[in-house]
């Protein structure tokens, strides 16, 4: 199969993603949303890689990977302590401070 | 060169890969910050509580001052200039720029982790000392977990190694020489600052939910720095800064993939576009600076100096960097966009910040705005440019610090009193601490004889040179309603009567006096004596390639 299928399947779900980070209102859900956002880029990278021959991409990758699980670690503590507080998960509840 | 192996190659005789040479010496201002941390995590675990709080700020200390000697050594043995290189198989560049902010940032972490030690403004509980940081992080708000952490004296002491962590980060981000590289610093330098966000002792739903909104934001700009990131890889087919340069200009060695990649010019663009909405992000230019004045609203208030300081630091090194390394050749291609960013953030910043009722909204709208100012010098696309940027944020940074320090001494019964009505009156009440803010104030707004100023006049002179007066007339104009809240606010300390039931200044300890006391030093010293700083901003303005 053509790899650049695989990029257009990357960009389509790079944009579901960040689609999904602006209309939903859970916190956790827009936290996949962004995963979806890294994962997608992954698939970019490594089809990148394998079009231009050189494994630059496929080590990025790994690195993403590394990221997103420490991000999972700082961002679920953080929704977790403020669910925990409010018994609510819906980021339009976070609205102490308006300009 | 490591990983340019062929993929055919790699699934038949697997060749061998070589390992990496390291320049530890070069690298030793970052390996410290993060071996200091690593220490301050041990302590964290095995020392017994009492000890922790003192133990872990003589830490910090001591790995933020040692970097900072690392940097000056480096730099006194040309590392900045001559003898300038890119090291770890090409993944960091040590030159005059990197060395320049790295210092800066070592310094303005320094005077920010004195602030964090503060033990003199919140009343002891049953004789403990307490600090601007939650008892127990993890306790609900108003729970009975919390009372009991409060009355026992607890301190969230992690914010020490938090804070080594993000200054690793933020040391490699201005130095990163490929994109790997600058990911990771830039998620490095993020991900302590999501949590920081998050342990004010007071207001802890406001700090909650800075911290959540900082991370969720903060998060979705990654996510497009690294999409981008892949699209520039597969246009260039390297994540070298220098080697994505020649592919730009065209006079990198044509393969096939890339002579069907560089055909299509949207990836180039696009990916161009992303990584800098990333960057973008970080040092909180319009119209992705939305976050600003929730996260420093509700950080802890020496946190928020900290980031407001030393994140702009880093995160407008790492735009230099890409900016004047990987895209020379398309400068003609980015500058109008960047020219509408800077415009926007400049006019936003200052129009917005009119309206603001809270001093730390007021100082979030405000350092908009000088992003905005900053970008007009990252446009000039000179060497010239990026001297005034250098000298910028190093005056910036400790005007910033300074401000935000006062910020934590005025307070009443609740904590801080940020809003701006019981700022009234503080000059009749305080003459030396109101008087120290004015100078901060007018050091902001740019008015001779402060830093400010300099800075100011640096970075028009750079953009005008570069081609950019209307940029520079709009720069005028807005710093000019700059001024006008920046003076209001003035007027309200010096001539307004203070309320009766209004807040009190505490008597700090020699600690923020110390941070206080340099913001003023600089401040001064960069407005009536800047030559130095500015031959030294100069020669440091190279980047290597």
């Amino acid at each position: 199969m053509n790899p650049v299928n695989y990029l257009y399947l990357a960009a389509l779900l790079f944009t579901i993603g960040a689609s999904g980070v602006v209309i939903r209102r859970n916190a956790i859900v827009l936290f996949m949303c962004v995963e979806l956002m890294l994962n997608a880029s992954n698939l970019a990278l490594v089809t990148f890689s394998r079009l231009h021959g050189n494994l630059d991409g496929q080590i990025l990758a790994f690195f993403t990977m590394v990221v997103a699980a420490a991000e999972v670690v700082v961002g679920l503590a953080i929704i977790v302590s403020i669910f925990r507080t409010r018994h609510s998960a819906s980021v339009d509840d976070s609205n102490l401070m308006k300009l | 060169m490591i990983a340019t192996h062929a993929l055919a190659a790699a699934g038949g005789n697997s060749p061998s890969i070589p390992a990496p040479h390291i320049e530890y010496g070069q690298l030793s201002p970052m390996l410290v910050v993060f071996g200091a941390a690593l220490v301050g995590i041990l302590a964290e675990a095995f020392l017994p509580r009492r000890l922790r709080a003192a133990t872990q700020l003589g830490i910090s200390l001591a790995g933020l001052v040692g970097g900072f000697v690392a940097v000056v050594v480096l730099a006194a043995q040309g590392h900045a200039s001559t003898r300038a290189g890119l090291l770890a198989m090409g993944s960091v560049a040590i030159d005059g720029p990197a060395l320049f902010l790295q210092g800066v940032i070592l310094l303005t972490a320094v005077l920010a982790v004195l602030t964090y030690a503060e033990g003199r403004l919140e009343p002891r509980i049953n004789g403990h000392r307490i600090d601007a940081f939650a008892a127990q992080a993890a306790a609900v708000p108003g729970g009975e977990q919390e009372r009991e952490a409060t009355r026992e004296g607890l301190r969230t002491t992690e914010i020490y190694p938090l804070t080594l962590f993000a200054v690793g980060g933020m040391l490699l981000f201005p130095a990163s020489n490929d994109l790997l590289t600058m990911f990771v610093a830039l998620e490095v330098l993020s991900l302590p600052l999501y949590l920081m966000c998050a342990i004010a002792r007071r207001r802890r739903l406001l700090s909650q939910e800075a911290a959540v909104k900082y991370f969720l934001l903060g998060a979705f700009a990654s996510a497009f720095f690294l999409f981008g990131t892949a699209l520039l890889y597969g246009y260039a087919g390297s994540l070298r800064l220098g080697e994505i340069a020649d592919v730009v200009s065209g006079v990198a060695p044509v393969t096939p993939a890339l002579a069907v990649t560089t055909q299509n010019d949207a990836l180039l663009l696009i990916g161009l576009a992303m990584v800098s909405v990333g960057l973008l992000f970080k040092v909180g230019a319009v119209p992705f600076h939305s976050w600003t004045p929730d996260v420093y609203q509700g950080a802890p208030t020496p946190v928020t100096g900290f980031m407001a300081a030393a994140t702009k630091t880093a995160a407008f090194g790492a735009l230099l960097r890409l900016f004047y390394v990987a895209f020379p050749g398309i400068r003609w291609d980015w500058r109008p966009v960047m020219w509408g960013v800077a415009i926007l953030t400049m006019v936003v910043g200052s129009i917005l910040a009119v309206t603001q009722q809270d001093v730390k909204r007021l100082l979030a709208y405000s350092s908009i705005a000088h992003a905005g100012f900053i970008l007009t010098g990252l446009i000039a696309t000179d060497r010239r440019g990026v001297a005034a940027v250098l000298f910028y944020l190093l005056a910036y940074s400790f005007v910033t610090l300074g401000a935000f320090a006062v910020v934590t001494l005025v307070r009443d019964s609740k904590g801080e009193a940020t809003h701006l009505s019981s700022w009234a009156g503080l000059g009749r009440r305080s003459p030396l601490l109101a008087a120290v803010f004015a100078l901060f104030l007018l050091a902001f707004a740019g008015i001779p004889l402060t830093s400010g100023f300099t800075g100011k006049f640096a970075v028009f002179q750079a953009a005008a040179g570069g081609g950019a007066a209307p940029l520079v007339i709009v720069g005028v104009l807005s710093s000019a309603i700059a001024a006008f809240f920046y003076i209001r606010v003035i007027v309200l300390m010096f001539f307004s009567d203070p309320q009766p039931s209004g807040p009190a200044v505490a008597v700090p300890s020699a600690l923020t006096a110390t941070t206080i006391a340099f913001g003023v030093l600089v401040t001064l010293g960069l407005g009536l004596l800047p030559q130095y700083f500015l031959d030294l901003a100069t020669k440091a303005s190279i980047f290597i390639r």
